[in-house]
């Protein structure tokens, strides 16, 4: 790995970050109107002419946060200052907290709910792919396929209602919705964890339900283009063992595209998962942009907008960085 | 496997059908071969394309997949039938006792791992034990003997070109000893230069650790470069088999003649050109001789009966009914 390839890459996350940014700067100001005062008469006829102090104050924040009086590139380097502070300004929703403050109670949720799950998703899909693409898997396994492509097939929030209903009407053996039973205390004792534990269950298993097919199916593919491959036959002449061939000649080759699926999924983690969280009511990042998008919270969507485009070029430049030691190939064309 | 036979024929092929089991019927790749290779010799096998070679050393190898399936014969490897041996004893003669150069020289190699990984895994799955001193050592000797220098062992293959990968399939083909070694058209992806060295190396090693050599091509230069014997492949059979000078000068059978008088010129380009006529369907072979469809010498008989294979001459062997008692004896497969 040399300086000159860690450099270009580093260059490619830096110009990610530029372009998103500079983008989430220009578009709320190529609007005619003024986005601030536009949303503060909605909420003003929404609201029925309450809470007016609060939305004066809000007005002045947003004036002072936005200087639309200052010169344009002074707007812009502010912008920027601001944005490495991980500044984001305050929410309309949640007003007047911080759109930061909003975004880091939802994010532990999240990363651990769509985080953990994403990986398990992956990880057992691949497995199972990498079983069915081998010629010689059993036919006891061969009868996954169709039950995986039936899962995926059924949309995501059908197999959400489904669990629900089995889990919390049929067979109430679990809770329906949040993140802990708000009775609890938030200290890590044993108690707490297996509560968390529990609300945990039904979201993780509707994402990995879901997503499981798309890994498994990719994975298939991927082996059944790799036993074609001729080093496989080779292997095979060499008389390797089974064991070998399948880990270290089929299944290592099938596996490095799905490592940069992997980090790109887990790039978008940080976006939650909208659709789960909303369902089982889990306060996480997805739930917290189905808020700021149904009550047209600007800023907290752009703060969310950000953290997703931050984590995705970060994951991309951590993939860059490692995928050279999982194949050695690209090592080779980059030098 | 020890008795004395053995030693001198690590490689008797009795009767081998190999037949490809699609929806409209048996394709029949390879209908009845019988060869015997002696310690040290080296046989060419040559016929155009789809008259069974590359089944044949799939076969040898236990390597056929479905729908290729071993209908009848057997594979004397060094005394011992291949078909009586269950999977785990075939994987253990692989490379030990039988060895295969494969084809694609340019993705015959895992991509993700080194060359000294990819020669000793072998070795590992065949109970080898040493310490990683002595693997270094034994990967730098054989890359010595096929002419590669020692640091290619910590190289990933796309750091080798082609000639270089082939090198290493070879490498890898000698390393347990083996008493037969299968080319299947191992230079094909080479340019012509480098066809020769590589051809070269093959048979350099094969001579050091005396085993017997198959090599499948089409092109007679190197074929003669390479092999001792030759045998001329049609439809799943073998047309006619004996020591390559008798073949290039003195061929038996209307088929051969056809091949050796297409060759443009025995020192320029002598690849195989083929001949007039379209290959025969294996999946409904015609009756009688194979080849009466397109034979330039076809009699009535040729359409009615299978040629038996006749003795002509020392080593000599050929299937056609041209050839009667008088001229050789009926050797019964
Ligand atoms: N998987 C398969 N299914 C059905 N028929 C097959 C299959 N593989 C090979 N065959 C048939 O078997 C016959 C022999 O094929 P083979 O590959 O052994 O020929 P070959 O002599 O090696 O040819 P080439 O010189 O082109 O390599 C051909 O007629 C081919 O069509
Ligand atoms: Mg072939």
């Amino acid at each position: 790995m040399t300086v000159d390839y860690v450099l270009k890459r580093l260059g490619m996350f830096v110009l990610i970050i530029f372009v998103a940014g500079t983008l989430n700067f220009a578009i709320p100001r190529l609007r005619p109107t003024n986005p601030v005062e536009e949303r503060m008469n909605q909420l003003l006829q929404q609201a029925g002419g309450v809470h007016i102090a609060n939305v004066e104050q809000m007005i002045e924040r947003y004036e002072e946060r936005f200087g639309l009086k200052n010169p344009l590139w002074l707007q812009y380097v502010n912008y920027w200052i601001a944005l490495s502070r991980l500044d984001f300004g305050q929410s309309i929703a949640y007003f007047p907290a911080d759109v930061t403050k909003e975004v880091r109670r939802a994010m532990p949720w999240t990363l651990g709910l769509v985080g953990v799950t994403t990986v398990m998703a992956a990880v057992i899909g691949s497995f199972f792919g990498a079983w069915l693409g081998w010629t010689r898997t059993p036919l006891a396994i061969s009868f996954v396929v169709p039950l995986l492509l039936i899962v995926t097939a059924v949309p995501f929030y059908l197999l959400g209602l489904l669990m629900l209903w089995a889990f919390t009407v049929f067979w109430p053996i679990l809770p329906g919705g949040g993140a802990h039973d708000p009775l609890l205390a938030p200290t890590f004792d044993l108690r707490t964890i297996i509560d968390i534990v529990e609300h945990a269950i039904l979201p993780a298993g509707a994402i990995i339900l879901s997503s499981i097919g798309f890994w498994g199916l990719g994975m298939r593919g991927m082996m059944v283009t790799t036993m074609g491959d001729d080093f496989i036959k080779l292997a095979e002449f060499k008389g390797l063992k089974e064991r070998r061939i399948f880990v270290r000649y089929a299944v290592r080759n099938a596996l490095l595209p799905q490592v940069t699926g992997l980090a790109i999924n887990l790039g978008f983690v940080v976006s939650g998962s909208v659709l789960v969280e909303v369902l089982f009511a889990y306060p996480g990042i997805g739930n917290l942009l189905y808020t700021a998008i149904t009550s047209n919270d600007y800023f907290l969507i752009q703060g969310v907008l950000m953290y997703v485009i931050f984590a995705v070029g970060l994951m991309l430049f951590i993939v860059d960085m490692i995928y050279p030691l999982i194949d050695p190939r690209i090592r080779y064309r980059s030098a | 496997m020890t008795t004395a036979t053995a030693v001198q024929t690590p490689l008797a092929v009795k009767d081998l059908k190999v037949y490809y089991h699609t929806r409209r019927g048996p394709v029949k790749a390879v209908d009845g071969v019988s060869f015997e290779l002696a310690r040290g010799e080296r046989l060419g096998l040559v016929g155009e394309s789809g008259s069974g070679k590359s089944t044949i050393a799939l076969a040898l190898m236990m390597a056929h997949k479905e729908p290729a399936r071993i209908e009848a014969g057997s594979i004397l490897l060094n005394g011992s039938n291949l078909l009586d041996d269950n999977d785990e004893q075939v994987r253990l003669r692989r490379l030990s006792e039988i060895a295969m150069v494969p084809q694609g020289a340019l993705n015959s190699l895992n991509p993700v791992m080194r060359i000294r990984d990819q020669v000793i895994d072998g070795l590992k799955d065949h109970n080898v034990r040493m310490s990683d001193g002595e693997f270094s050592q034994r990967v730098a000797e054989l890359l010595d003997s096929v002419g590669l220098d020692r640091d290619v062992a910590s190289r990933f293959p796309h750091e080798l070109s082609g000639g270089m990968k082939q090198r290493v399939a070879i490498a890898i083909a000698i390393s347990m000893n083996p008493s037969v070694i299968i080319a299947d058209e191992p230079t094909s992806a080479l340019d012509v230069v480098v066809q020769k060295q590589v051809v070269q190396t093959l048979r350099e090693v094969q001579e050091r650790i005396g085993a017997a050599a198959i090599m499948i091509g089409h092109d007679m230069g190197l074929m003669a470069q390479f092999a001792s014997r030759i045998g001329i492949m049609y439809g799943g059979k073998i047309a006619e088999i004996g020591p390559v000078s008798d073949i290039f000068n003195n061929p038996k059978h209307p088929y051969t003649r056809l091949l050796i008088s297409s060759l443009p010129d025995t020192r320029s380009k002598r690849r195989l050109e083929g001949i007039p006529g379209l290959p025969p369907s294996l999946l409904r072979p015609p009756p009688g001789c194979i080849f009466h469809t397109r034979c330039p010498e076809a009699m009535e008989i040729c359409s009615q009966e299978i040629p038996p294979t006749r003795e002509l001459d020392a080593n000599r062997y050929a299937a056609c009914h041209l050839y009667g008692d008088d001229d050789g004896k009926v050797v019964e497969l």
